[in-house]
């Protein structure tokens, strides 16, 4: 075992843990603040990956403005602190468990049936040219979800826009 | 004079020597170096506020008409010390309903999130804590941590203006991100580079950006001083509001660090802003003598911090309404036309088929022309919808009194006399 396997080992059990923190949590800022320490982790398993441009926008992204939105949102409702005592569960809580479940079995199947999950990682070709590389695979060979995610992005915008306009004017 | 070209990076290879030579492992003292040098790093950017703090007291007592500190050291310089000391032997209070970790977590990620920049700094070509390929997002990424402190500071105090002073610095600092990011993105379209040192390089051969796009220099200029939350933009501690918003509950050095934080950033933001724009390290003779850079780089961030601090001292408070229709209406539609022509020019650059010598002149004269024209534009247009208008004129004055005719001049006896 080596360190980058410690690393992600650890890295892994924050994210768990916090994660775990995040469901049961009766606080809601407790809530957000430790969904932003599982964002964090998420963050070093990209550098581990030696990915650290997905890394730094994970931080930026989802820790700069949706965990922080999180926060802000949360801040402007009432009884945030839960002393009310009832239970945090629905009452088809089990169908949920199953249904995540069922997903994890999924992915460890399509994973498993995968040849690169047995595989060492492959030395990166160009390690410099990282960005400039995914930039061009954006445009090139990925062009569709590209474009596909920029509609769906702006769909959001005009919702958003449409949602909070006054109908009064 | 090899010394003298690299000497932290002599300095840091002969500590590692020196620790192998103990018998450590070679990657063990690597790490050991490194976290020495990150210390000494975040040390001299702490050090350094001890110094802008008496910096911008005397520049406050002089436009006040008053003297500053002048009784401690020399011309008062050393005036932080004693202040110092005493927040130091000051109580902490924590007040009855906070909550107790993140109440103690936020001064240290508010001053955390200023002096994580320092990391991507360059002070001179071969003197940087570490030149990641993104740096330029890193940035920015940054912010946003310190952004979480005030939250946290605000929320954890458990008092209503502190929550007010957190719920106005979200509102502020995720909206001033935007046309920053925007601001940003230009010298990286310059550069071709995501990379701090690189886009200083980049500097060093061509010209500074601010001539070629003064535009994303003064957003970038605005945007960071909402950012660090100072006047005109402190609305999220507006003194006189909400008494002192998010800090209200901190006392003793958990308030020092909120202040060393606020200076710190403020700091922080004029050295990018000398880095990304005005040519950080370059400068005449740095070829030959890196560490002159480290001089130059000074100089400039000391002449915007000198801005930051007359605009703090001159300028009123804005309203919240004022501050977001500033950003959203204006500061974020101006830095995606800017963004957009920046990106044009230099695609359409390569299809002149200009000769090599006349290149780069007709580089940065299209970009400084187009700057130019938005300015102007915006000129035309804030002067037809802002404009100060004379009120209609329905009707001359009709006074009721008509004042006497002037008296005759009286022949004085004096003027006949010879």
């Amino acid at each position: 075992m080596g360190a980058m396997q410690i690393l992600f080992l650890l890295a892994a059990a924050a994210v768990l843990g916090a994660a775990i923190l995040v469901v049961t949590s009766r606080n809601l800022v407790h809530a957000a603040l430790w969904l932003i320490v599982a964002l964090f982790g998420v963050a070093v398993v990209y550098v581990l990956l030696n990915a650290g441009f997905f890394a730094i926008v994970q931080v930026v992204i989802y820790i700069g403005a949706i965990a922080i939105l999180f926060i802000f949102a949360v801040m402007l409702t009432r009884q945030i602190g839960g002393k009310d005592g009832g239970s945090q569960n629905h009452s088809t809580w089990w169908v949920a468990a199953l249904l995540s479940l069922l997903l994890m079995v999924g992915i460890v199947w399509i994973l498993s049936t995968w040849q690169g999950f047995a595989t060492e990682l492959p030395a990166l070709a160009n390690e410099k040219e990282l960005i400039s590389e995914l930039g061009k695979s954006l445009v090139s060979t990925y062009l569709l979800p590209f474009e596909l995610a920029s509609v769906l992005l702006v769909a959001a915008l005009i919702g958003a826009i449409y949602v909070s306009w006054e109908k009064s004017r | 004079m090899s010394f003298l070209n690299d000497p932290i990076g002599i300095i840091g290879n002969w500590l590692t020597n020196l620790m192998t030579g103990w018998g450590l492992a070679p990657g063990f003292a690597q790490v050991i170096t490194m976290t020495i040098g990150a210390f000494v790093l975040a040390m001299s950017g702490l050090m350094l506020v001890v110094f802008t703090i008496v910096m911008e007291r005397k520049l406050y007592g002089r436009i006040q008409d008053r003297f500053g500190p002048n009784r401690i050291g020399p011309w008062g310089l050393l005036q932080t010390i004693p202040d110092m000391i005493k927040i130091f032997t000051k109580e902490y209070i924590t007040p009855a309903g906070a909550d107790k970790v993140p109440y103690n977590l936020a001064p240290i990620l508010s001053v955390g999130g200023a002096l994580m920049v320092w990391a991507v700094l360059p002070f001179a070509s071969n003197i940087f804590g570490t030149d990641i390929n993104v740096g330029v997002l890193y940035i920015v990424a940054v912010g946003a941590i310190g952004a979480l402190g005030i939250i946290l500071a605000g929320w954890a105090s458990n008092n209503k203006y502190a929550l007010v002073g957190a719920i106005r610095a979200v509102s502020q600092v995720v909206s001033f991100e935007v046309p920053m990011v925007l601001a940003l993105l230009v010298p990286v379209i310059l550069a071709r580079a995501m990379g701090v040192n690189s886009i200083v390089d980049a500097q060093s051969e061509s010209v500074w950006y601010f001539l070629l796009s003064p535009v994303a220099a003064l957003i970038f200029f605005i945007s960071s001083q909402a950012e660090v939350g100072r006047a005109p933009f402190d609305l999220l501690e507006a003194e006189s509001e909400i008494v002192s918003g998010f800090q209200v509950e901190y006392s003793g050095l958990k308030f020092g660090w909120f202040f060393v934080g606020e200076f710190l950033h403020a700091f922080t933001i004029s050295a990018l802003m000398a880095t990304l724009f005005f040519g950080g390290w370059s400068g005449p003779w740095v070829k030959a003598f890196p560490l002159l850079g480290v001089f130059y780089l000074l100089i400039k961030s000391f002449a915007v911090y000198l801005i930051v601090i007359l605009m703090r001292i001159a300028l009123p408070r804005l309203r919240i309404d004022q501050m977001l229709n500033f950003n959203w209406k204006f500061l974020v539609p101006l830095g995606l036309v800017t963004v957009m022509m920046t990106a044009v020019i230099e695609k359409a650059m390569p299809l002149l088929n200009v000769s090599d010598t006349w290149a780069p002149f007709l580089r940065v004269g299209a970009h400084l022309l187009v700057n130019l024209i938005i300015i102007w534009v915006v000129a035309v247009i804030l002067r037809k919808t802002f404009a100060r208008r004379e009120p209609p004129v329905v009707g001359q004055p009709r006074p009721v009194a008509v004042p006497p005719p002037a008296p005759a001049p009286v022949e004085s006896p004096a003027a006949e006399m010879p």
